[in-house]
């Protein structure tokens, strides 16, 4: 592990992880087949972009803490489909309050991955509320969502992928990565262009 | 003749309303933060299998469903209190760039005959902060006009890819009972 994974916070708390950020969204998204993906604003979009632009994804870019909560409806319209929210713990956090309500609905199609650095990546690297011990996979089980984990190592990123393609279950996995920012890779701004050109795959016309 | 016309509202179960216009509208979802207001369309809604009944924990995550219901080609519909129309303003920002169907109805606190005045603040600013942030917004304040307003807002709003609410009025709601 490096130097930046033993880091710990005021606290006392573990920031983040050894793992790197972009391998693992790579990972998750690697042979992604129908995977509908949505993405948090700020750096899990990029990792998202970086991994390949794609049809069947939904990059945020404003509306912090809302990531979840599309991953929700969509996930309930589109049951036949996995979908899988990538999103920061900073982003996951500012809207907690999701995670109750998908923990009452539990839709079997729906996984958040939520990418925890401990910090405030895009805005200096403060250190967040995860940094500062908030485990938000152990909230996430309270709340009684069907699967959580916490995943340090790679071989968990690629047991979370085939847990996100098997639909068994509503599922969140908070993996512990690296608190650094590698060079942005943007996504398209357009919000009416990525709307619809997303539901363009599922094959809905412009209104 | 006024006492008439009461009869005739009071005839209207401009509740039920709510809920037969967004069926109406093919309205699959119906996410909400609860209100006395809304209570007999949430009801309604809870009741019928072929409509996804969402209790929020805070009115904004209303906004993001609605977007990712929409993404897969379904349509929905926001119920909250002003008081939640406040707590959305910055998640507005999704629709506005993304222009996807958002319609709502909100139930008025902070109007009329209001007894705790700190719902005034947000009250009196409901329909002004909906409009700032971009949301075509009526009023109704008679059982009779609730039906063709929500359906006018509902025609706007999925037919324009365009954010609406309907107000629905303290007089409307009446006068809420504190002291028995």
């Amino acid at each position: 592990m490096g130097e930046v994974s033993n880091a710990l916070s005021t606290t006392g708390h573990q920031l983040g992880g050894p793992l790197d950020r972009r391998e693992v969204v790579a990972s998750l998204l690697k042979d992604r087949g129908d995977l509908l993906v949505v993405t948090g604003l700020g750096s899990a979009s990029y990792d998202v972009m970086a991994a390949g632009d794609h049809d069947g994804n939904y990059y945020l870019w404003a509306a912090m803490g809302s990531a979840a909560m599309v991953g929700l409806g969509l996930a309930t319209a589109k049951p036949d489909r996995s979908v899988v929210v990538v999103t920061g713990d900073g982003e996951l956090m500012m809207g907690f309050g999701a995670l109750a309500t998908i923990g009452i609905r539990r839709p079997a199609n729906l996984t958040l991955a939520v990418l925890d650095n401990g910090h405030f990546g895009e805005t200096g690297l403060q250190e967040s509320h995860a940094g500062r011990g908030v485990e938000i996979d152990r909230v996430a089980a309270e709340l009684g969502f069907s699967w959580t984990n916490r995943i340090d190592e790679m071989a968990g990123v690629e047991e979370l992928r085939e847990k996100i393609a098997d639909r068994s279950g509503c599922k969140l996995a908070t993996i512990k990565i690296k608190a650094e920012n590698p060079p942005r890779v943007l996504p398209p701004r357009d919000g009416v262009y990525i709307k619809n050109r997303f539901r363009a795959a599922l094959g809905h016309a412009p209104i | 003749m006024e006492r008439q016309n009461e009869a005739v509202a009071e005839a209207i179960d401009w509740q039920a309303d709510v809920f037969r216009v967004l069926k109406d509208h093919d309205v699959k979802h119906v996410v909400y933060v609860p209100d006395a207001g809304h209570s007999t369309a949430i009801k309604m809604a809870e009741a019928d299998n072929s409509i996804n009944s969402v209790v929020l924990t805070t009115e904004e995550e209303g906004i993001g469903y609605l977007a990712g219901a929409w993404l897969a080609g379904e349509r929905g519909a926001l119920l909250m209190q002003s008081s939640g129309v406040g707590n959305c303003l910055n998640t507005l920002a999704l629709q506005a760039m993304s222009r996807f169907p958002l319609l709502m109805a909100v139930t008025m606190r902070g109007d009329w005959a209001e007894f705790n005045a700190w719902q005034n603040p947000m009250g009196q600013k409901t329909e002004a902060a909906l409009q700032l942030m971009g949301v075509m917004t009526w009023r109704a304040d008679k059982p009779e006009d609730v039906a063709p307003l929500l359906h006018g807002a509902a025609t706007m709003a999925f037919n324009g890819d365009s954010a609406t609410a309907l107000l629905l009025g303290q007089r409307l709601i009446g006068e809420k009972k504190w002291v028995k």
